[in-house]
């Protein structure tokens, strides 16, 4: 075990010079620029034996990496915002392609207007495009995910591209304490990628990618579909894997003074952080607060969310991108969605925060917990909300 | 692949689409597209080959140098064969519905 | 393949380049080409073969040729055979859509060959125009009406573009019938291209008889008279220097080409003259622009 102080995307550099992927094909683009800046240091270097792809823009990326990992090459990239977007069409190929793409996403928010700061818009938007999405809190976080993600991806029962989600600049530029495995104990814990199929085995050509007519393609979806129900059970095993190497647990949730809350926060990437530390702060006056964390957003841990909201008097999720439904964001969604498939009544609010970097401070998740305590007690709530932009009525600032 | 057909079940399908046996659309026939259909008169035929290359949906077969009958399972009937014969021994005529 | 096309004679005399020793990875981009030889669950390909979208053949290609560069340096593949990368594309995801994903893996300077094979407009979709489309050309979205006279502006030399990255090899051919030496110029620039190292850039020409409207047959002629009006010249360009690899003894008029033609039809009209005399000028400036250039 190695200390280390590293910022988020330094610390997905490091996981990826251990893994030393086959390719890496990546673009610029801020906040995730370091990560193909740091790696492409470890190419010059002869750190790593990776061909490196400088590709032309994230479409390329993207395009490189499905051509790489249909001829068999462990396959590793990272991007934010436009360039995600700019990625999409072949995001959809990647995963439908059955590719384990691994692919670092420093949370941007989409233009427009153009800003480079954190919200959830980004990957948000890409959560039906059949990628595995694992949201990070913090630079530990980011590196084991990247680590487990690989083994994730390539699992045989899963076969499906991870997305490693982290908060822009929040995560991707903070440096933090870490605690880094040794580079051969991650070449052992990630093994080597030997795919049974793929472009260059001569003696067996295959076809990647063919046209597919309505007899075919639904079944070819269904397939699919499955590759992400097997991923639940595979992202556990890996968890429990990862635990017993290094003593850090890793599921769908992480559960933080849930045991007796009463009121309870869901959230996901750092701001889940923030609600730890104000949990804490308000367990001290006796309000009996806790917080859920979804780390696994795709596929969505849909029972186990509502098995243990179920517990709870009043319940806030936060949503940090603005789906413009007009019925709640999408994590908002999804877990009211849980909790009415099974059976689950839970009073449950939903806020709209952190757009384009603002900053959510302690007050705003105080403010949070307070509304959720005069809800538990009955006060009438509105349900959608916004935390922290001028101009709303019912928010801490 | 030959156990894919349009009763496969999302099951049995090959992940992701691909397909793992080169060159079988061999089985898929094109042929009966063809409203003209090319005859090969062998006796005016000097096996110059001219044909060979020119075929868009490479139906003239050949051995050891020489052209064979077409493979009417995927001549479309184009004519270029004919068109680009210098001793007119490709004659183009009506398809007849029988030979489909 | 609609009866006729020119784009699998041409696609099958190039791979005819590779040594049968060798081994192939085909990269494919949208198009009539993907589409007709590659439909679940059959393959008309015998090589590997990988089909990504319309515009980023070339980068999936590169993405593919990096991951057998790193195979390789890991020695982890048993990678008895060599390996060539051949991506094809229409005009459309080529001198269009696909000009960034090419442009950036030219500049990469990966070991492939990148085939266009240029119809002059969107055939798989419906005869819509391109950049390729050349001038007054009567397509689906450069229609001939009342006040306009089809497509609008000339075709876009996307050889020379290409030329402009500086990778080694760089050319323009046609399949030819018998008489102006057949395949050998097509068949020989493949060649070439495959077996330089390095990015290589074959642009040739493909007719389609549908988006054309001129009768199947005449395939080869069609092909002839574009290069003996030379409104489709063919050269090559090896490190930088430029040499025609073929001048007409007697150089047709551009009319010769246009008469085949049913999306030229509306240039012999009475009034349209203007339109082949243009045409006529710009096919003239261009050749005798090659002409100066050529070593």
């Amino acid at each position: 075990m190695i200390k280390d102080r590293l910022s988020g995307n330094e610390a997905l550099a490091v996981a990826m010079r251990q893994i030393e992927p086959d390719v890496v094909a990546a673009y610029p683009i801020t906040p995730s620029t370091e990560v193909p800046q740091y790696f492409s240091s470890f190419v010059s270097d002869g750190k790593v034996r990776t061909e490196f792809i400088p590709v032309e823009s994230e479409h390329s990326a993207m395009s490189a990496c499905v051509g790489a990992s249909s001829a068999g090459a462990r396959t590793m990239t990272a991007t934010s915002a436009n360039g995600l977007a700019y990625m999409w069409e072949v995001l959809y190929i990647a995963a439908s392609s059955r590719l384990p793409i691994v692919m670092g996403v420093a949370n941007r928010a989409l233009s427009g207007p153009i800003n480079i700061n954190c919200d959830h818009s980004d990957a948000y938007g890409a959560r039906d495009s059949g990628w595995i999405q694992l949201y990070c809190e913090n630079n530990q976080e980011v590196y084991d995910s990247a680590l487990q993600a690989v083994k994730i991806a390539e699992h045989d029962m899963v076969k499906t591209p991870v997305m490693v989600c982290y908060d822009g600049f929040i995560t991707s530029h903070a440096v933090e304490n870490i605690e880094l495995l040794e580079d051969e104990e991650v070449k052992n814990y990630v093994g080597k990628y030997c795919p049974k199929h793929h472009l260059l085995d001569s003696e067996n050509p295959i076809a990647v990618g063919p046209l597919d007519v309505p007899a075919y393609y639904f079944e070819h979806k269904r397939n699919q579909a499955e590759g992400l129900k097997n991923a639940k059970k595979v992202i556990k095993d890996t968890g429990m894997a990862f635990l017993e190497l290094t003593g850090r647990k890793y599921g769908f949730l992480e559960e933080y003074m849930t045991e007796d809350a009463d009121i309870c926060i869901v959230a996901m990437g750092s701001t889940a952080g923030t609600a730890k530390y104000v949990a804490d702060m308000l367990r001290q006056k006796g309000i009996k607060a806790g917080v859920v964390k979804v780390r696994m957003f795709r596929p969505f841990p849909a029972e186990e969310i509502a098995y243990v909201l179920s517990r709870f008097k009043s319940v806030a999720v936060l949503d940090r991108a603005e789906s413009f439904s007009d019925c709640g964001g999408a994590l908002f969604l999804d877990v009211t969605s849980a909790l009415y498939v099974h059976g689950k009544k839970v009073k449950v609010l939903n806020y709209i925060y952190g757009l384009g970097g603002r900053d959510v401070t302690t007050d705003d998740l105080e403010y949070v917990f307070n509304e959720l305590c005069e809800l538990k007690e009955g006060k009438e709530k509105t349900v959608l909300n916004y935390l922290g932009v001028r101009g709303e009525d019912n928010n801490a600032i | 692949m030959s156990e894919i057909s349009k009763t496969v079940t999302w099951q049995k399908i090959t992940q992701g689409g691909t397909i793992y046996e080169s060159g079988n659309a061999d089985s898929f026939i094109t042929g009966d597209w063809r409203t003209s259909r090319p005859e090969w008169i062998v006796d005016k035929c000097t096996q110059c080959m001219l044909c060979f290359p020119v075929c868009p949906d490479s139906s003239i077969p050949a051995k050891d140098g020489k052209r064979l009958d077409y493979d009417f399972n995927h001549c479309k009937g184009c004519g270029v064969c004919a068109a680009v014969c210098p001793f007119d021994a490709i004659k183009m005529v009506e398809e007849i519905n029988s030979d489909k | 393949m609609c009866a006729g096309c020119g784009a699998p004679v041409v696609v099958r005399c190039i791979l005819s380049a590779l040594k049968p020793e060798d081994h192939a990875v085909i990269g494919l981009a949208t198009g009539c080409l993907e589409v007709s030889t590659w439909l679940y669950p059959f393959t008309a390909w015998k090589d590997s073969v990988i089909h990504n979208a319309f515009e980023n053949v070339s980068a999936t290609i590169s993405g593919v040729e990096a991951a057998y560069k790193a195979k390789k340096r890991m020695c982890e593949e048993k990678n008895t055979k060599e390996t060539k990368f051949i991506a094809f594309g229409g005009d459309g995801g080529t001198y269009d859509i696909g000009i960034q994903s090419l442009s950036g893996a030219l500049e990469r300077g990966h070991d492939m060959v990148y085939v266009c094979y240029d119809n002059g407009a969107y055939m798989n979709t419906g005869i819509q125009r391109s950049s390729a489309t050349p001038e007054f050309a009567n397509t689906t979205t450069s229609p001939v009406g009342k006040i306009r006279n089809g497509k609008h502006g000339r075709k876009k030399d996307l050889t020379q573009i290409v030329a402009g990255h500086n990778i080694p090899y760089v050319a323009q051919s046609a399949p030819r019938s018998a008489k102006y030496g057949g395949f050998k110029d097509l068949y020989n620039k493949a060649e070439k291209a495959i077996y330089t190292e390095g990015p290589a850039f074959l642009n040739t020409f493909a007719p389609c008889p549908r988006g054309w409207r001129y009768s199947t047959p005449y395939l080869m002629e069609i092909c002839d008279l574009a290069v003996e009006t030379c409104i489709w010249p063919m050269y090559e360009i090896t490190d930088g220097k430029l040499k025609l690899t073929y001048e007409p003894k007697k150089k047709l008029p551009v009319e010769d080409f246009l008469k085949q033609q049913g999306r030229f039809s509306h240039m012999f009209k009475e009034g349209n003259e203007y339109m082949i005399e243009a045409m006529q000028k710009s096919v003239d400036d261009e050749w005798e622009n090659l002409k100066n250039m050529s070593v």
